[in-house]
């Protein structure tokens, strides 16, 4: 343990607990509030039958902001990532507690349509999953589906401007009809995040998104992120460590289901308060 | 002794398990093409000769005085056929005098040619004062001669076309007034109790009908309930125990079902008997297990990342299932119809219980005339004791095995579409 750390834990700051896998109250350290937040989470507990994966768990994302969340395999950040959109809804034995809040509507509450949330709410996978269909009807799906073009020039244009803030204009400008899935896998990941901003979400969660790719597709995609947090929030779950100092502005440390630690990006990677997520992103486990 | 000698050791024993088992596969590959070589082959000699029919020439004088009244075409269909047709035959042969004797020659030529020959008169009313030759079909044990199938060797008492009759036919032949022709009867008749007058058309037409029943049932009932099952319903004990139920369902036998319909569409609702769209509603009954499972297993192994995928960008679960997962999932949908259909298309046992083995004349022109289907005829026709019935049972078969190429050729064209890069 660094100076920093024993110091702390050594302090009156009663945040930080030595244990906090057993501590059924254990407190994040750091700040978990925004003040400009695109979406608020309280307090969330997620169940998998009679598992629970989530501890108690409140992270708010703030606007033009990119939070990543790290932690070590099974730490519960996809899950988490997954309830923001309700995605978790899918999956029967899966059951959710606590309070999220999109611009301040409860998105589990009865009026809210997860079809309108996930529209807002938009969501790149870890495997890049083009549709099977072309890749001009790839990005047109979700326009088509809430009918944002009012013709098939809006539309043209929507799909264009799609694909080009996805950086894949260029690459595939003559190709549109040709299947998604016939190109390489870092454009059909940008096709597939092309195909999220298509609809214009205020929120894009991203679940490992360059973890299937190699170097070069992955520096694409991260520079894709920086360019889109100008207009997007945005919430990324990766496993690397440089990819998370490198996009993100705010990083979450998640650990065995429980948030560990919250702060900015560079504060929690040169200087971290709690002894867990030091442990984490110096190497001595993950 | 080293680790690579022991391991070579080894390596001779399972190259020669290996070749073994390749051995066995082989064998087993052509003792299934042995037998489906012996199957087609015995079908197809037994039943190549129902392709041509014997007919047998006669000159036939018409004269006014066969009719009552005024030639009008009502008075020409009340004409005595029949007795114009005996009297040319005993023209031909002036040497037959005995009563005994005339009764057998009549019976050379068919009990329907006086029906054909009517037809004729009534369309060309101008033959009646002449003599003309007349092809009339002849008798079905005369035809069975002609293929060769009856040996004269025989003792006269064990063969229904006595020696008298074969002389007559050597002499037509010589004669030239005998001869084979294309059998087209076999595929414009419906059934007959007279061999050389019964055809297929009338099974073709009723099984034609109770597929389609059936396909239009089957398909898109067993379809919805796979998609319910999968992907709507939740998971619980209720749901585990259809899905049981569903696969029981799919091992009982087809009489079951037949007993089923009979309960429950002929005595129950009161619907018709004997009609295909009753037996095409129970063989729906039948199938729909097959396809549902089939179904199921489909949309099962559609990767759940597209499922996730068309969720991310807001597509309602309908919309997911219909937009996307269906698609990917119909080609395994469509083999699983195949698989349920073909089995539909051979099934006797349920017909039979549903009234589907009446014997029936006329060809079924709906679904809601009483008909008959193929696999019901071929059964009808092997019962049947006359001779001439043996080659119709094969090329009834040959003619349910082309349907049932032609089903599944169909299918296979639809799923060739649906199929998708992936």
């Amino acid at each position: 343990m660094n100076q920093t750390s024993i110091e702390l834990s050594n302090s009156v700051d009663r945040n930080i607990s030595d244990d906090p896998l057993n501590d059924p109250n254990y407190k994040t350290v750091g700040e978990v509030t925004s003040p400009n937040a695109a979406m608020t989470t309280k307090n969330v507990n997620v169940y998998y039958g009679n598992k629970q994966a989530i501890f108690n768990v409140s992270l708010d994302v703030g606007k033009n902001e990119v939070l990543a969340m790290i932690g070590p395999s099974g730490c519960g950040k996809s899950t988490f990532l997954r309830c923001l959109n309700r995605m978790n809804d899918t999956i029967d034995i899966c059951r959710i507690e606590g309070d999220i809040r999109l611009e301040g509507e409860d998105i589990y509450s009865r009026n809210m349509d997860v079809v309108l949330l996930r529209a807002r709410v938009g969501m790149v996978f870890q495997k890049p999953n083009p549709f099977p269909k072309s890749v001009f009807d790839n990005v047109a799906y979700g326009v088509n589906l809430h009918g944002l073009s009012n013709n098939k020039s809006e539309l043209n244009d929507i799909v264009e401007d799609a694909l080009k803030r996805a950086g894949l204009w260029d690459e595939v400008s003559d190709r549109l009809n040709q299947p998604g899935t016939g190109l390489s896998g870092g454009q059909q990941q940008r096709l597939c995040i092309a195909r999220a901003i298509a609809i214009s979400p205020e929120i894009i969660l991203m679940d490992e998104p360059c973890s299937a790719l190699d170097p070069i597709a992955t520096a694409k995609i991260e520079e894709l992120i920086d360019e889109l947090s100008q207009h997007y929030s945005i919430c990324i779950v990766t496993h690397s460590m440089q990819q998370a100092a490198r996009v993100s502005q705010r990083t979450a440390y998640f650990h065995l289901g429980k948030l560990i630690e919250v702060g900015a990006t560079d504060i929690i990677f040169t200087n971290p308060l709690h002894r867990l997520t030091e442990g984490y992103i110096t190497g001595r486990f993950g | 002794m080293n680790q690579v000698a022991f391991i070579q050791q080894g390596l001779t024993r399972r190259y020669r398990a290996e070749k073994r088992f390749k051995t066995y596969g082989l064998a087993a590959i052509v003792c299934g093409i042995t037998f489906l070589v012996f199957l087609l082959g015995t079908t197809f000699f037994n039943g190549y000769t129902a392709l041509l029919q014997t007919y047998i020439s006669v000159d036939i004088t018409i004269q006014e005085s066969d009719f009552d009244g005024d030639l009008s075409p009502e008075s020409l269909s009340k004409g005595n056929y029949l007795g114009i047709i005996k009297r040319s035959l005993r023209e031909t042969f002036p040497e037959v005098t005995k009563r005994k004797e005339k009764a057998e020659l009549y019976r050379l030529v068919s009990s329907g040619a006086q029906y054909d020959l009517r037809e004729k008169i009534v369309e060309n009313p101008e033959l009646i004062g002449n003599t003309t030759t007349f092809w009339l079909l002849a008798d079905d044990e005369v035809d069975v001669y002609m293929k060769g199938r009856i040996d004269p060797s025989v003792p006269e008492k064990n063969r229904r076309l006595k020696d008298r009759s074969i002389t007559w036919i050597e002499q037509l032949k010589e004669q030239e007034r005998i001869e084979k022709n294309f059998n087209i009867l076999f595929f414009t008749n419906g059934d007959s109790r007279e061999p050389e007058q019964a055809g297929i058309l009338g099974a073709v037409m009723g099984s034609v009908f109770t597929i389609l029943v059936t396909m239009l049932l089957a398909f898109p009932i067993g379809v919805s309930a796979a998609i319910y099952l999968q992907e709507f319903a939740k998971k619980n004990r209720f749901t585990d125990l259809i899905e049981v139920n569903i696969n029981n369902l799919a091992a009982v036998p087809s009489i079951i079902f037949g007993l089923l319909g009979l309960a429950v569409f002929l005595n129950f609702f009161h619907m018709p008997r004997s009609i295909p769209l009753v037996g095409g509603m129970v063989l729906a009954l039948m199938t729909l297990p097959t396809i549902i499972i089939s179904s199921r297993a489909a949309l099962g192994a559609v990767p759940p990342s597209i499922r996730e995928a068309a969720l991310g960008v807001g597509a309602s679960p309908v919309q997911t299932v219909l937009h996307h997962v269906l698609p990917l999932a119909m080609p395994g949908m469509l083999t699983g119809t195949i698989i349920g259909l073909a089995q539909a298309l051979g099934e006797t046992a349920p017909l039979l219980v549903i009234g589907m083995v009446a014997f029936i004349v006329d060809i079924p022109g709906s679904p809601m005339d009483p008909g008959t289907a193929l696999p019901v005829q071929i059964y009808l026709w092997a019962d049947s004791p006359e001779r001439a019935f043996v080659e119709r049972t094969s090329a009834a078969i040959m003619v349910l095995l082309l349907f049932l190429v032609a089903v599944n050729g169909l299918i296979v064209l639809l799923r060739k579409k649906f199929e998708r890069r992936w």
